[in-house]
């Protein structure tokens, strides 16, 4: 069974429920865990599902500009990984660790 | 409804892997667990018709990123470092929260949502289409997007560049602590 | 060319008010006097421009830019050299001048010399705004500017409360007729849709005589004059604003300030012509005061508050010709006024400068042979106000009775009397200043000398002036070519865009040869009086008594009809009472408290809010998904 006949059996709304249960995943994580590592992959995750409902709408379409936006987010998701590790990692060395909860200088 | 099996298999791989990420109590499991996932989702990709893309999110995700993440965690050393679980109102917090915005964006597909006539074209995910969009559309914003690229580059080299005089931790310390 | 005259005075203000402080003391001075100069010298070429351009041009227009335009509402920033502006910048530069001079010396020990020269630049431009504006906005503009420099001069000498009270007052009892002014002005608006001058005038000359608006509008303008021009009820602070320097006193009393309210009656000639009623209003209050002034100059003993209530009479003489219709003498009379109290004032000036800011009469005396050229001008500037034959003074208040006696016989005596009350107190003033013998304790009398020539210098300018000043408008019998040369220049029409100044020819007050023959009498009667005050003051050497020794109607004099404490009873302290209860009560009290109370019920509320913000990055991702949920489901239901 090629891709493009896969393809034609399914909806929009399929990929729509998809993206949107690992949307709510990766927010989840978010929230539950404190490891600012595991805080950042669920970022990651995050923007894998709205990437994924960018494809398939481009490709439902016929537009590619979605996938292009793609190729954007990816940037952002690199940069935005590069800078957050490397403050995890100067937070670390000051801290001993990498536990949100204990950053709590923000306080008012 | 009938939906195609591979469709069915990867989607409810994507989902299993994920909910690992998330749960799991080791980081390097998470880790691994979310290259799995790039994995599935870049198959999702292929059933899309969007070969390129489904490349290119192996190569930067799952190739780039996530050895970032790895290195991190090795040169901190939290491999087994387990951490805290939050109390149980924490995980109900976040699990209202989170179900809540799925419920809420179900629903706003429930009210709006109308379905997307299928108008595939052929070749829209491979290289030559797409770039020739990049390059012509979209080439003032993929220029922005290196200037973008190389200020993260520099602000992370500059924020992992030990000071002169501080009262850090020396390397030693950190790898061996 | 017109904006120069204005433009200077006010470049003077800024230069010293801005870098006044860095700016040596003396050049601060002259900096001053050269720009007021200055002005004066662009006048005077104006003045000549105008004269020799006489049958083609009426005045010289200028609009700078237009200030408002809304709607139909539109005010121009526009100036107006015409022949009544003409004389009082004359005025006021011309005696500006002089007394810029005269300060640099007089006020050389101070301070803040630089912050005087300043203010008193900023008085002539508010001055010169008055006079020179095109408009009724403009002449406000200059009416308010004079009121706020008033204030800053009188009280220039802040340190001291009284005098900071002083120029409260002044700055209040102007405000009333200010008011008066203002609500004229509205009128004037609403009635006739303009500002401008001869827009105004030309749409008076249409209008019935006695008509009510007309009136109204005349008497309201006349209520802004009796706040500026000190007449009566609003005179009180004139006599107080004696408690700044004395070139103040004489730039307020001579040059500008006083003048202001004269200049606003000449200027509305036309509207005045068309309310009798407000005429005789005006007559009656100028006589009143005149005649309440010259009393009470009878019994003040600081030299100062002397010419202070002179000059208050002087101003009630002038009132008397507005009323009587005599524009012409009236403003003959400011002109010749200018020059001799100018010249009093700043001999009294130069008295105090010798007697170390001593000003009771009775603690002087004798200072005739310590200061003559003080004595010598003094004396002028007496014999002037007085009316000595051929001097200023004689000429324009002769010219005023001969208003007066042309149409009211009673109103004729009751201002001789006021005169010849000023004959009196005058020449005691100088007898008892002067003559007799020294009486102060304090300063020996060998170190009096007489004041230095920049100060000296002045009063001989002025006191040449005081002797000449009525070739301004000599009358008939003086021979056809020179005399009235006043009137002519005011009454005559350009026939240009601009009407003449007098737009009724001005009645002639023709009297009979009896009436000419009382008025030469008058001459011996007042030399009858001079001779009783040298009686005296000289040959029996009487000294004024102490203030506790006065008794009877002296007494009331002196204590001035106790119109002050008249006014405080009616006006001030009850105002006072209902500020103090309402400070007490509502401030204190119900606003204080309820204003607590909103804070107190703010800060509870804060502490309540402030929970949420605990720093810790896992709440803010809480907080940041419910709005998030909030946000979806307000666009979704």
């Amino acid at each position: 069974m090629s891709s493009l006949s896969i393809f034609n059996q399914l909806e929009i709304s399929h990929y729509i429920y998809l993206s949107t249960v690992l949307f709510c995943i990766g927010l989840f994580g978010v929230l539950f865990r404190r490891n600012a590592i595991i805080i950042l992959m669920c970022i990651e995750l995050m923007l894998n599902a709205v990437n994924l409902l960018f494809v398939a709408f481009s490709s439902y379409m016929g537009d590619a500009d979605g996938q292009i936006f793609v190729f954007f987010i990816m940037v952002v998701a690199a940069a935005e990984a590069a800078v957050g590790l490397a403050i995890l990692v100067l937070v670390y060395r000051n801290t001993r660790k990498t536990d949100v909860s204990f950053l709590d200088n923000l306080k008012g | 409804m009938n939906l195609p099996i591979p469709f069915l298999i990867l989607s409810f791989l994507t989902i299993l892997s994920a909910l690992y990420v998330v749960t799991s109590k080791s980081p390097i499991h998470s880790v691994l667990a979310l290259i799995f996932t790039f994995f599935t989702i870049s198959a999702h990709y292929v059933l899309l018709n969007a070969q390129f893309l489904a490349v290119v999110n192996l190569i930067v995700y799952a190739g780039a990123i996530m050895v970032l993440f790895l290195f991190v965690l090795m040169l901190l050393n939290l491999s087994k470092e387990i951490e805290p679980i939050k109390s149980n109102g924490w995980a109900i917090a976040a699990t209202i929260s989170a179900g809540s915005i799925l419920l809420m964006i179900t629903a706003a597909f429930q009210v709006f949502g109308e379905s997307v006539a299928k108008n595939p074209v052929e070749g829209i995910g491979l290289v030559k289409a797409l770039g020739n969009v990049l390059f012509t559309r979209f080439l003032v914003p993929f220029e922005l997007t290196g200037i973008l690229f190389l200020a993260a580059m520099v602000g992370a080299v500059l924020l992992g560049k030990r000071e002169k005089i501080s009262t850090e931790l020396s390397s030693d310390e950190i790898l061996n602590p | 060319m017109l904006e120069w005259i204005i433009v200077l005075p006010l470049l003077g203000f800024l230069i010293n008010g801005v870098f006044g402080s860095i700016i040596p003391k003396p050049i601060a001075g002259w900096l001053g006097t050269a720009f007021v100069f200055g002005s004066f010298v662009v006048t005077c070429f104006l003045f000549s421009d105008l004269l020799s351009a006489l049958p083609a041009k009426g005045a010289v227009y200028l609009k700078v830019f237009t200030f408002l335009n809304v709607g139909n509402f539109h005010v121009d920033i526009a100036f107006q050299f015409d022949r009544l502006s003409a004389i009082m910048a004359l005025i006021i530069t011309g005696i500006g001048t002089l007394i810029h001079a005269y300060s640099i010396s007089y006020m050389s020990d101070d301070d803040s010399l630089y912050k005087f020269f300043s203010f008193l630049n900023l008085f002539i431009f508010s001055m010169l705004v008055l006079v020179l504006g095109s408009n009724f906005v403009m002449m406000f503009f200059g009416w308010e500017g004079v009121g706020l420099c008033s204030y800053l001069l009188i009280g220039f000498w802040f340190k001291n409360v009284s005098f900071g009270k002083a120029a409260r007052k002044a700055f209040v009892m102007n405000r009333i007729g200010d008011l008066g002014l203002l609500m004229g002005l509205f009128l004037i608006y609403q009635n006739f849709g303009s500002f401008e001058y001869t827009e105004v005038f030309a749409k008076f000359g249409r209008l019935e005589v006695g008509t009510g608006i007309c009136t109204a509008i005349a008497l309201l303008l006349f209520i802004g004059a009796m706040g500026k021009s000190a007449q009566i009820p609003l005179y009180t602070w004139l006599p107080d604003a004696m408690a700044g320097p004395t070139p103040v006193s004489a730039l307020i009393h001579a040059a500008t300030m006083v003048t202001a309210g004269i200049y606003l009656v000449v200027r509305c000639e036309a509207i005045y012509a068309l309310a009798p009623f407000a005429r005789e209003v005006i007559l009656w209050i100028g006589l009143a005061t005149s005649l309440m002034a010259a009393l009470i100059g009878l019994k003040q003993n600081d030299i100062k508050k002397v010419l202070a209530y002179s000059t208050v009479s002087q101003l009630g003489f002038m009132f008397i010709a507005l009323g009587c219709g005599a524009y012409t003498a009236a403003l003959f009379h400011v002109i010749t006024h200018a020059f001799f109290k100018a010249l009093l004032f700043l001999g009294a000036g130069s008295v105090i400068h010798g007697m170390h800011h001593e000003q009771d009469i009775r603690q002087m005396g004798g200072l005739r042979k310590k200061m003559p050229i003080t004595y010598a001008t003094f004396l002028i500037g007496t014999l002037a106000i007085t009316g000595f034959p051929m001097l200023s003074g004689f000429f324009s208040k002769d010219e005023i009775f001969t208003a007066i006696l042309a149409q009211n016989t009673g109103v004729f005596v009751l201002g001789l009397l006021s005169a010849s009350i000023t004959v009196f107190y005058t020449f005691r003033m100088f007898f008892v200043t002067f003559h007799g013998n020294y009486r102060n304790q304090h300063h020996s009398y060998e170190k009096i000398a007489e004041s230095p020539l920049l100060m000296t210098l002045p009063l001989l300018i002025l006191a040449v002036l005081s002797l000449i000043g009525g070739a301004v408008n000599f009358p008939n019998y003086m021979g056809e070519g020179i005399s009235k040369g006043l009137y002519h220049l005011l009454s005559f029409d350009g026939g240009g865009s601009f009407s003449p100044i007098l737009i009724l020819p001005e009645q002639s007050f023709e009297i009979s040869h009896v009436k000419e023959w009382i008025l030469f009498a008058l001459t011996p009667l007042f030399l009858f009086i001079f001779l009783v005050a040298r009686k005296k003051y000289v040959v029996k050497a009487a000294v004024p008594e102490a203030d506790a020794d006065q008794v009877g109607f002296g007494k009331t004099l002196a204590n001035k009809f106790y119109v002050d404490e008249a006014y405080n009873r009616s006006f001030v302290e009850p105002i006072e009472l209902v500020s103090d209860t309402l400070t007490e009560y509502v401030d204190e009290k119900a606003f204080k408290s309820s204003f607590d109370g909103i804070g107190r019920i703010n800060q509870y509320v804060a502490s309540l809010l402030s929970r949420f913000q605990n720093g810790n990055i896992e709440y803010y991702l809480v907080y940041m998904v419910i709005g998030l949920c909030l946000l979806l489901a307000f666009n979704l239901f």
